[in-house]
């Protein structure tokens, strides 16, 4: 049964990748990394962490995304075009990806003591979780909502006004018109 | 039968899914020339170093592996949110999203 659920999710998840690499409109792109998140979340669960494959649903393919989306919406994004510097990043990038996960395999395969997950192994309960995440690590908790604060201020800071003057589509201004009249 | 049809999975094949997710948001990375795909591609190998984070995770039987899972997601989140402002910011102000055409600091 893991190993069935394993190969499913695989599958989807490099289908994904795959399919978010060729599709040439950002939107198509989004819904496969979609794709890619929600089965990462069912492989987080066959790996016994219950919490992240939740949290994995919640904030990956639910926030980010819809913010993703949305921008892709808002931005009108077209269909991307090739230009000579995109064939020089694909003869580049072939072999160095190549060459990159060729390391990283042959690094995984010829190490030893890597053990082998069940599913009767046992789930990761979030109160184990919460235990050491708020006793231990306290500090760098609450560092993270400080973080969080601060990046919520600097996203309003740069996508509410700009003060250049755009010359952009019409779109883009009278939504700034309309956000700066508020 | 249990011999021919295992019921477990070794944590290799998890790692190497991982590296193999991770090789290919470095390949978008490299090749795509859209703004918002090249960060989704970012995303991309964000969540295949997640993926070892929990292997590993599993592995030792560390509940710490899963939080720093839990860390680089909130980073991941604050990050999204940034980017995408500057996204908007570098379009409000040139008007594309083709990485080519953003080269007011090139030299």
């Amino acid at each position: 049964m893991h190993l069935i659920l394993f190969f499913l999710f695989t599958g989807f998840c490099l289908a994904g990748a795959i399919n978010l690499l060729l599709q040439s409109h950002p939107i198509s792109s989004a819904l496969s990394l979609i794709v890619v998140m929600t089965s990462l979340a069912v492989l987080y669960l066959l790996l016994g962490a219950e919490f992240l494959a939740i949290a994995q649903v919640i904030v990956y393919a639910g926030a980010i995304m819809v913010l993703f989306t949305f921008v892709v919406m808002l931005l009108n994004a077209g269909r991307e075009e090739r230009t000579r510097g995109s064939r020089s990043a694909r003869a580049v990038g072939f072999p160095a990806v190549v060459v990159i996960l060729g390391v990283i395999a042959t690094v995984i395969l010829r190490s030893q003591g890597l053990g082998a997950a069940s599913l009767s192994d046992g789930i990761t309960s979030t109160e184990d979780l919460s235990r050491v995440l708020f006793h231990e690590l306290l500090l760098p908790f609450e560092v993270t909502s400080v973080l969080i604060l601060i990046a919520i201020l600097g996203a309003v800071a740069l996508a509410s006004h700009g003060d250049s003057e755009p010359h952009g589509n019409r779109d883009t201004y009278g939504n700034r018109e309309r956000t700066a009249g508020k | 039968m249990s011999s021919f049809f295992p019921q477990e999975v070794p944590l290799s094949w998890y790692l190497l899914l991982s590296a193999a997710l991770f090789s290919l948001g470095v390949l978008g990375f490299l090749i795509k020339r859209n703004l918002i795909t090249v960060f989704m591609s970012i995303e991309l190998m964000l969540n295949a170093v997640n993926l070892s984070f929990v292997t590993f995770a599993h592995q030792w039987h560390a509940v710490k592996g899963q939080i720093f899972v839990f860390f680089v997601m909130m980073v991941a989140a604050a990050e999204a949110a940034v980017g995408l402002a500057i996204i908007i910011a570098v379009f409000r102000a040139r008007a594309t999203l083709a990485v080519d055409r953003i080269d007011l600091m090139k030299l």
